[in-house]
């Protein structure tokens, strides 16, 4: 029942971010999924990672398309506008609202199903147009909602509940986007809480399309033995190659380089991003040997995690387009009607 | 043989081969018979190929003002081998034909009742021009000089234009001069001139400019405050774009900043360009877009979402001939109802149905208001024949005391002061709610949903919550049909003969249907009301003037009488009482048709 508001009783020790809110202020309707879904999880992750960021709810535009994954932008900040829109087409959505007003703070949340299918054409658009948005990918390699069907990112031979195996070979969504020039590409595990938050805080700040693709389990209907997305072969295969910390540009920034961290990369806004090495060898800054490593773990059955590409970006659409920093929505309309002498001028080539 | 003798007051037809640069000669002739004050516009019947297929301008010139196809053609110049037998046969008795003799076509020229005139258009232009793309350009300037001679075109104007056109390139000005006067001593040399077709200078054409309706409709959009616009090219839609992103570029730079007032983002599909439209009119910004048929069909989806969850959009339809791709380059009117109900269910759209270029340029605005007040896509539905041809309008005249309708936005002070903000209550008893735009105030946040929801705008699966909604949008279209501008009356009290029949049609018929309608009461002082419809849903007037004749002509450039079909659906008329009449062979339909189409169904209805 997503209509049905949480009642808003908060203990009044409750800590406070920089704003004086708490994390009930970022929550939002009660979840109709179904209970253990690592949709959920994902959820409360988001709101940690607004909430430490000391973020205006009101200031957030979430947007979906259609799917489970897409329902729960209305389980997190409520106070936020949000748009649940047609399948496959969240990034339109997005694109247009940021055109719009680029001073508000977007996150689009979709699915395997909804990005990697249908709406395949739409994600790779605008990551080219590198909008200046957080893009999560639920991922579960299976349609929940149609009750149990293959997505595009399920792997070839994982198998159904009912134990079919799946024939067709797999959409990655984070080689995907490093080939399409994304500038900021993760990937997480819902059941990973401590390295998500960090992740989706960086991704917040990063100045352009910034992918999460998350493997979120289905305890429905891909959570079974044979599957390669349940919790299970997640935790088994999962192989965390680079841990990223996030420091908010207000916050006091101590050392150069903490214990571990191999480097730092100041984002637009002042917040830093460090770097530590899992994985020896690993650069999240060199985009050909970041896909031949995630391709060379893929091939044996490894989902490679962390912050895996990073480009500090230049060039979201808007900073393309030469828009005015004013937001569209906001400009007055003495700025955009050039008047009845300018209508003469311009006639007058007309004769 | 009885030539043809007519002043200011005739159709020239050039036959063209695609890519070898006739547009800007035809331009010129066209401007200068404008500049010579005398009324006329220009059509182009142009193939969906980038070169070397047949291409057609077609002149009208009217001293009484008629800016219509005729449907007939009293000079052409055939510049085409590929088209010459059927460009021949197209003349109407007694005119006349204008070939490049340099390859004589005896065989070809045998039409008793056309006199054909021969001038070695290329031959010239081979021997003074050097480059090989001169020798093909400049042979369409020569017909034009040729033409000077023969319809007593001023001199003085062409070498203006000529001036003015290539102020920055003064040498080719030289060039095309050269040309115009080869051809006018060839003619002025060879035959009687001018010819019983002639033109006289008038004063008719002040305070007039010639301009295509994508050009206004993108003008228009500028001046209606729209800031965001997404599209994907198709014909006849993509000039539109165009114009606004150039007039943006040049009237929309920040002064102080240097920064843009606008984004233009060209989107990867039809599906998209809608999305980020209305993505950007739910934030609050005027965006809109243009397509065609195909583009409509791929939007529908996305229009459904806005009519159920209630977001401002503006998108121009530019019609082309249609089922499918259909013959992009040719005019139709023939998504009226794929328009009107665009997408699966109980949807329905305001369609606004302009005219000519200056209902473009106006009716943008008006879209504008309209999709904000009443928070819905509105659709203006304009076509190729409006959006791409060459039309002479009064000058556009803008009202400096317009401001833009927002419609129903709570601003923050207002939510601050309220206890809860529901996005779909029926507050003021119009059926439009008030809504709330992102990133103002914590207390308006709400979430958009194309799936069942309630008045309070929460998710619902409750048949009763459903069917409040789907009721109060039911509603609002009444409130539409009130607030859409009312249509247009044209009648003549003065005659006395019983109301019989009357005209009722859309968009760009008009201007065959004024010439028609002047015709027939000249010729039978038959009483002919028309009412022009300016939009859907349709204003109580449509239904009032329909209730006072026997029968109703509707006039519309489809097969299926799609606006006769909406008339019938919406207003629930016996159908029998609408008699269509019906152009779609993709040309602009000419007041010929029309005068031929309505005495028959006249003569039909007497013997009935």
């Amino acid at each position: 029942m997503s209509f049905l508001k949480k009642p808003k009783i908060s203990h009044p020790g409750l800590p406070k971010n920089d704003i004086g809110l708490t994390i009930r202020d970022y929550e939002g309707a009660m979840s109709t999924l179904c209970a253990g879904c690592g949709h959920d999880s994902v959820s409360s992750a988001i709101m940690q990672a607004y909430f430490e960021l000391s973020m205006q709810p009101h200031r957030v535009a979430k947007v979906s398309g259609i799917g489970c994954s897409s329902k729960t932008p209305t389980y997190f900040l409520g106070g936020a506008h949000g748009f649940n829109s047609v399948h496959g087409r969240m990034p339109s959505i997005a694109t247009g609202a940021n055109a719009a007003n680029r001073e508000l703070n977007y996150i689009g949340v979709s699915g395997d199903g909804d990005s990697l299918s249908i709406g395949l054409g739409q994600f790779a658009h605008a990551i080219r147009r590198n909008i200046n948005m957080m893009y999560l990918i639920e991922n579960n390699g299976v349609y929940g909602l149609t009750k149990g069907q293959f997505s595009a990112s399920a792997d070839r031979g994982s198998t159904a509940k009912k134990g079919d195996a799946n024939p067709y070979s797999p959409i990655d969504p984070v080689l995907l986007a490093i080939s399409l020039g994304c500038t900021f590409v993760g990937r997480g595990f819902s059941g990973d809480k401590d390295h998500l938050v960090p992740l989706i805080k960086s991704a917040i700040r990063h100045n352009g399309f910034a992918l999460l693709d998350i493997i979120s389990p289905c305890v429905t209907f891909n959570d079974h033995e044979g599957s390669t997305k349940s919790y299970a072969h997640t935790r088994a295969n999962m192989r965390e190659t680079v841990h990223a910390d996030f420091t908010d540009h207000h916050e006091e920034i101590v050392a150069q380089v903490s214990p571990g961290e191999f480097k730092k990369i100041t984002m637009h806004d002042g917040s830093r991003v460090g770097f530590k090495r899992v994985d020896e060898h690993y650069d999240p800054t060199d985009r050909i040997s970041a896909i031949s490593y995630i391709e060379e773990h893929r091939a044996k059955g490894e989902v490679v995690t962390g912050l895996l590409y990073l480009e500090e970006s230049t060039t979201e659409m808007h900073s393309v387009l030469g828009s005015s920093e004013q937001a569209m929505a906001t400009l007055p309309y003495e700025k955009l009607n050039p008047g009845a002498a300018t209508l003469a001028k311009i006639q007058s080539r007309w004769r | 043989m009885t030539k043809h003798s007519k002043l200011n007051d005739f159709v020239i037809k050039l036959a063209n081969v695609n890519g070898t640069g006739s547009a800007s000669a035809n331009g010129l002739l066209m401007k200068s018979i404008f500049r010579m004050g005398i009324p006329v516009t220009g059509k182009n019947f142009f193939p969906s190929n980038i070169q070397g297929l047949p291409t057609w301008y077609e002149i009208r010139v009217s001293k009484d003002g008629y800016l219509c196809r005729s449907g007939k053609v009293d000079l052409m110049v055939a510049m085409n081998a590929e088209t010459y037998s059927a460009d021949l046969a197209e003349v109407d008795p007694g005119g006349f034909l204008i070939y490049d003799s340099t390859w004589p076509r005896k065989d070809l020229t045998e039409r008793s009742d056309v006199t054909v005139l021969g001038i070695p258009l290329s031959g010239m232009c081979n021997e003074a021009f050097e480059s090989a793309r001169a020798k093909v350009l400049m042979k369409n300037v020569a017909y034009v000089g040729a033409l000077v001679a023969l319809l007593n075109i001023d001199m003085q104007v062409v070498e203006t234009l000529l001036k003015e056109t290539f102020s920055t390139k003064p040498h080719l000005a030289d060039a095309n001069m050269l040309a115009i006067k080869m051809g006018y001593d060839y003619a002025i040399e060879h035959f009687d001139c001018p010819l019983p077709l002639k033109l006289e200078a008038m004063d008719r054409t002040a305070g007039h400019v010639v301009v295509d309706g994508n050009t206004t409709a993108g003008l228009g959009a500028v001046y209606a405050g729209a800031t965001v616009t997404s599209w994907y090219p198709i014909t006849p839609s993509t000039s539109l774009i165009d114009a606004y992103s150039i007039f943006c570029q040049q009237l929309r730079k920040d002064p102080e900043t240097g920064d843009n007032n606008y984004c233009v983002i060209q989107a990867e599909d039809e599906l998209s360009a809608i999305g980020m439209v209305l993505g950007a009119n739910w934030n609050g910004a005027r965006a809109f877009t243009a397509t065609s048929g195909p583009g409509v069909s791929l939007m529908s989806e996305f229009l459904g979402l806005a009519y159920y969850a209630e977001i401002p959009a503006v998108l121009y339809d530019v019609q082309r001939v249609s089922p499918s791709t259909g013959m992009p380059t040719r005019t139709q009117q023939c998504d009226i109802v794929s328009a009107a109900y665009a997408s699966h269910g109980d949807t329905k759209h305001v369609l606004l149905f302009p005219s000519d270029p200056t209902d473009c340029f106006h009716m943008s605005r008006t879209a504008f208001d309209l999709a904000e007040r009443l928070q819905t896509p509105v659709i203006v539905l304009t076509d190729l024949d409006i959006g791409m041809n060459d039309w002479m309008i009064p000058e556009l005249e803008w009202d400096e005391n317009y401001t833009p309708d927002r419609g129903k936005v709570y601003s923050s002070e207002q939510l601050k002061d309220m206890d809860a903000f529901y996005r779909y209550l029926d507050v003021d008893g119009d059926a439009i709610p008030w809504r709330t735009l992102p990133g103002v105030d914590p207390k308006g946040a709400y979430f958009v949903r194309g799936s069942g929801h309630n008045k309070f705008g929460g998710y619902t699966e409750k048949s009763d919550e459903y069917k409040d909604v789907v009721d109060r949008l039911r509603r609002k279209f009444d409130t539409a049909a009130a607030l859409a501008p009312a249509p247009v009356l044209t009648k003549n009290d003065s005659i006395a003969s019983e109301k019989r029949w009357a005209l009722l049609s859309i968009g760009s018929c008009d201007g065959a249907i004024r010439e028609a309608r002047d015709r027939l009461i000249a010729d039978s002082n038959t009483n002919l009301d028309y009412l022009r419809i300016q939009a859907f849903p349709f204003h109580a007037d449509v239904l009032d003037f329909i209730e006072q004749y026997d029968h109703v002509f509707v006039i519309e450039q489809n097969r299926d009488a799609q606006l006769r079909q909406l008339l019938t659906i919406e207003l629930n008329i016996d159908p029998n009482r609408l008699l269509p009449l019906l152009s779609y062979d993709g040309m602009p339909v000419s007041s010929d048709f029309i005068v031929e189409g309505v005495s028959q169904l006249i003569q039909q209805g007497q013997a009935a």
